[in-house]
């Protein structure tokens, strides 16, 4: 088990992740999917912390994390804003802006 | 790095956490490959859960014992849970249509996700990905003071931005969250006023409470042994009717419309408490004789 085998993992993670929010309809599934991307990444970070053997790699993961918190509040609220408007919380139906 | 560091370093990580990897990888790739195969949007974020405390061992096993449980509380704790707030909000029971809507696009997902994956893994494969230095003492419990000392020397003025970032994010949820009111809150005499026309001045029957139904959804009896359907809250009696298809939705009571609570006894102390409260609020403007809503025969 080296840095390698986690940077494999977090590959295979991301490329979930992205698979997801390309497949999915439902903006809540696709918000946890990115989460997943960004956790993804986080376990790279961690990966080569470890590997260099200094604690950059886990401070960056550490801002990332805060910075996904920040972005999961204010992608969320304006989830519950469109679905006050038009009652669904689909990709498809926020359409207003199209052409 | 020797070989004889090599040797060390292979000797230092056990079997025991090679073990907890793999177990851990395998079970974060399937929680992951379910989560974009689940149809509802609740089986996601159980498995985004499980993905996530997986990686949180994994960190830890990676020596990383801070970000371990920071991935616990922060992620599985504070941010998995609000994605079920707003799943509970949105609509739990929402599934995803399994339709199409481009034609063509899993494919091209599929596709792109493969290229994707093999460009990853060749740039990874080309990386040369050395194996981990020996463990130092950053890795254990020093770890936190580690992280401390570079997070506000090295890493102090991203730390301030972070602040920033978390004030202004709570600050953006709180406008986006915000519903401005259209219609002017119902008073106290607003609501008392709907009651007395409506048709039911009273509280409405509370439900019946037996040995065998000890539950709001099974209706009062009448005087004269037939069930009273008026006892049971409408919206439970639909949700009953809707689950088991055994207790029949009885109408909507035709008094109480929307402002209205339903009639049950809950409705009535919350009724009461409200009234109360005015009563007290009343009472201690009315000295002034300001109160517009005072004077109003």
């Amino acid at each position: 088990m080296t840095p390698s085998h986690f940077v494999a993992l977090a590959v295979i993670l991301f490329v979930i992740g992205a698979v997801g929010v390309l497949v999915r309809r439902n903006a809540m599934v696709i918000f946890m999917c990115v989460e997943l991307m960004l956790n993804a990444v986080n376990l790279a970070f961690v990966a080569f912390a470890r590997q260099h053997g200094n604690l950059d790699g886990q401070v960056i993961a550490f801002f990332v994390m805060v910075v996904a918190a920040a972005e999961v509040v204010v992608g969320l609220a304006i989830l519950m804003a469109i679905f006050r408007a038009r009652r669904s919380a689909s990709v498809d139906e926020a359409n207003l802006l199209k052409y | 790095m020797t070989a004889g560091h090599l040797l060390a370093a292979s000797q230092a990580e056990s079997t025991g956490a090679s073990v907890t990897f793999w177990i851990l990888a395998v079970i974060s790739v399937a929680a992951g490959l379910g989560m974009i195969l689940a149809r509802r949007a609740v089986h996601c974020a159980v498995l985004l859960a499980v993905v996530m405390l997986s990686l949180a061992i994994l960190y830890a096993v990676a020596g990383a014992p801070f970000l371990a449980f920071v991935q616990i509380i922060v992620y599985t704790g504070a941010v998995l849970m609000l994605f079920l707030f707003v799943l509970m909000i949105v609509g739990v029971s929402s599934k995803d249509s399994l339709r199409e809507t481009i034609p063509g696009q899993r494919l091209a997902a599929g596709v792109a996700a493969i290229a994707f994956l093999v460009l990853l893994s060749l740039v990874i494969g080309h990386a040369a990905i050395g194996p981990a230095v020996p463990a130092s003492p950053a890795y254990g419990v020093n770890n936190l003071r580690g992280i401390a000392t570079l997070i506000f020397t090295k890493y102090v003025f991203p730390f301030e931005v972070t602040a920033a970032l978390l004030i202004t994010a709570a600050l953006g949820a709180m406008v986006l969250a915000h519903r401005e009111r259209t219609t002017p809150k119902p008073t106290q005499q607003d609501l008392s006023r709907q009651r007395i026309a409506g048709a039911h001045p009273s509280p409405l029957p509370g439900p019946g409470v037996y040995a065998r139904h000890n539950a709001v959804d099974f209706p009062a009896l009448l005087p004269d042994g037939s069930p009273s359907a008026l006892s049971v809250s409408p919206i439970i009696a639909q949700r009953a009717s809707e689950s088991e298809g055994g207790l029949p939705a009885p109408p909507l009571p035709p008094g109480s419309a929307a402002p209205l609570p339903p009639g049950n006894g809950e409705g009535a102390t919350d009724d009461g408490a409200e009234r109360e409260s005015a009563g007290t609020a009343s009472a201690s403007a009315g000295p002034a004789g300001t109160d517009p809503g005072e004077a109003r025969p």
